[in-house]
């Protein structure tokens, strides 16, 4: 019986050789640049040394990680990294809910398609360029923000160089990189509100604003329920590689966040696994985060990831 | 979207009252605006990049070039790795979208097939790695274990399958009727043939968005050249850029002439990075707006 049942399941095996074969460069690259990685996750526990190797350098256990504990960099790295986050749903979410809102009420539909191609633009350009840009344009002496302060009788400032600037300047950055194409999905949300809900709420004399606070809203609150729960399960990122673009020792103070810290101490450091037990504490909350998300979006809005 | 345009067009048939146009009038008026301040970044940059150093200095560019010159282009483009960059940058969004399509569709199509025993654990096996990581060291001790520090590969593989992409792409692939694959079977095609002859056909307009996807991470990206390269002949362009804004260095080891023209070979330089990707947007945008409806319906 069970020769029988393992002959059958060879047989099925064989049949599917080829997708195996296929399916043989995918498995070799997540083992090697996605679960080694991971494995490589114990130097976190041990005192890493390059020419010891992985296996013979010793072991010092929660070292890295209480010495990490009781650093001030803990609370700076946690609450800038949250408060970015926040920041961006607080102001950009919102941003591009209005903005599909506007884009639906446009009659002519060229006019709309040309605006939605120009929002949807930035979204396109390298963090390069725009960190580029933003450098360029606060510039205090040759930059047009402070061009137009001077000629408007104000004092030249060096913006990248006050901490308190720095999240309102990466907020805006993401406005302009990312309204427009956070709006399609709204936008896809909206038009899929069935049109008898818009002429039921026009019959008992609904004007336009009654209509978008009755209907249109209403009929978006699940999409925006759900992307507000996934967010959640980002919250521990926040772009590091945009902010490492912006970053000077004068602006640390906000501008600091886990990804950057970790690049810094460890690859320019070198303290590899002291940087690697920051970085698994990124990874073990931004875990936690993802399940914490699945599970309130499991119960609030019938849809989940598994 | 129709329905719901036509009830409101039908409903302006009705009565268009002021209040109506008013806010028609309003909202375009506040599209207008957006549209201008998404532009005017790019459009100053441009401007300024023709300009006379003075002028931008004196803050005197606002929309247009102030005394046009193109000698702020003349020294960029002598500067010795421009060009080699930006043929790392080809080379690396050719290549590296290549690798990734084959990658994804190799892996998208097996897991998508139901004669494949163990594809549930392997599935759960890839969606895994995009809720938990082992973080930028380990990645990084391991692509230098593997002697792939100041290689291309560093740059293509690392990266070379996105999760996120393959998973859209085997929900793309599960749609295909199953009586298309049998038939295609019962004519003697294994299961490459399969793929080649039958589904990749089929799915050009996903392929195209998700490569499209791909080539713009390749060319937009920086940070992995900043991990895994340092031989300046292998810099991708992004590197190029971010050394001569964001640090300076043209400024710090240049002659007293180029100087005199920072300002202008800095927005210069940012106009080389960007200029190919605006000029091949419009063409391409309908396929990423398509790649994000099709993610939507899946969530």
């Amino acid at each position: 019986m069970a020769g029988k049942r393992g002959a059958r399941l060879l047989r099925r095996v064989w049949s599917g050789r080829y997708l195996y074969l296929m399916f043989l460069p995918v498995f070799v690259y997540y083992m090697l640049f996605r679960y080694a990685p991971m494995v490589g996750l114990v130097i976190a526990f041990k005192d890493f040394n390059a020419f010891l190797g992985f296996s013979r350098s010793p072991w010092v256990g929660f070292k890295f990680f209480s010495q990490f504990f009781r650093s001030i960099y803990l609370w700076r790295l946690v609450r800038n990294t949250l408060l970015i986050n926040l920041y961006d749903l607080v102001f950009n979410f919102p941003a591009a809910i209005v903005l599909a809102l506007l884009l639906n009420e446009v009659q002519n539909r060229r006019f709309k398609k040309t605006a939605q191609t120009i929002t949807y633009l930035p979204y396109f350009v390298s963090s390069v360029v725009i960190a580029s840009m933003v450098v360029q344009f606060l510039s205090p002496s040759s930059g047009i923000v402070n061009h137009l302060i001077a000629s408007l009788g104000g004092e030249r400032q060096y913006f990248l160089t006050q901490p308190g600037a720095f999240r309102p300047i990466f907020t805006l950055m993401n406005l302009w990189k990312n309204i427009g194409w956070n709006s399609i999905i709204f936008l896809a949300a909206i038009s899929g509100i069935n049109g008898e809900l818009y002429e039921a709420c026009m019959i008992d004399g609904g004007g336009y604003l009654r209509r978008m606070w009755h209907v249109t809203l209403p009929g978006i609150a699940g999409t925006v329920v759900v992307l507000v729960i996934m967010r959640l399960g980002h919250v521990m990122d926040a772009g590091y590689e945009t902010i490492l673009l912006l970053q000077n020792n004068a602006n640390l103070e906000t501008s600091d966040v886990i990804g950057t810290y970790v690049y810094r101490r460890g690859l320019r450091g070198g303290e590899y696994s002291y940087a690697t037990a920051v970085g698994m504490f990124q990874s073990v909350i931004g875990f936690a985060m993802v399940i914490l998300a699945n599970f309130l979006s499991r119960r609030y809005s019938e849809t989940s990831l598994w | 979207m129709s329905v719901t345009e036509a009830a409101v067009r039908r409903s302006n048939r009705i009565r268009v009252s002021r209040g109506r146009k008013l806010f028609l009038a309003f909202n375009t008026a506040v599209l207008l605006l957006l549209c201008a301040a998404m532009l005017y970044p790019v459009l100053f940059v441009l401007a300024a990049s023709f300009s006379e150093e003075t002028a931008i200095l004196k803050g005197e560019v606002t929309l247009l070039p102030v005394r046009v010159h193109i000698r702020a282009y003349e020294k960029v483009f002598h500067y010795p790795l421009l060009w080699k960059s930006y043929a790392n940058t080809l080379l690396y969004t050719g290549l590296g979208t290549a690798i990734n399509l084959v990658l994804t569709v190799f892996g998208a199509w097996s897991l998508s097939q139901k004669k494949m025993v163990g594809r549930r654990f392997l599935t759960l096996m890839c969606t895994f790695t995009m809720f938990f990581n082992g973080g930028m060291i380990p990645t990084f001790l391991v692509v230098k274990e593997l002697k792939l520090l100041n290689t291309l590969w560093a740059i293509l593989l690392p990266g070379a399958v996105s999760t996120y992409n393959m998973i859209l792409m085997r929900t793309f692939f599960m749609a295909i009727p199953q009586s298309l694959v049998e038939a295609a079977e019962l004519d003697g095609c294994n299961d490459f043939g399969v793929l080649f002859r039958i589904v990749l056909p089929l799915s050009l307009a996903s392929l195209m968005t998700i490569g499209m996807f791909y080539a713009v991470a390749h060319w937009n990206s920086y940070f992995s050249a900043v991990l895994y390269l340092n031989r300046p002949e292998l810099y991708p362009l992004q590197i190029i850029l971010r050394q001569v804004v964001l640090m300076n260095e043209i400024v710090e080891n240049a002659s007293s002439t180029e100087n005199v023209m920072a300002e202008g070979i800095k927005y210069a330089t940012i106009v080389v990075a960007m200029l190919p990707m605006l000029c091949v947007y419009p063409f391409v945008q309908r396929y990423f707006v398509k790649g994000v409806m099709v993610g939507s319906v899946k969530e």
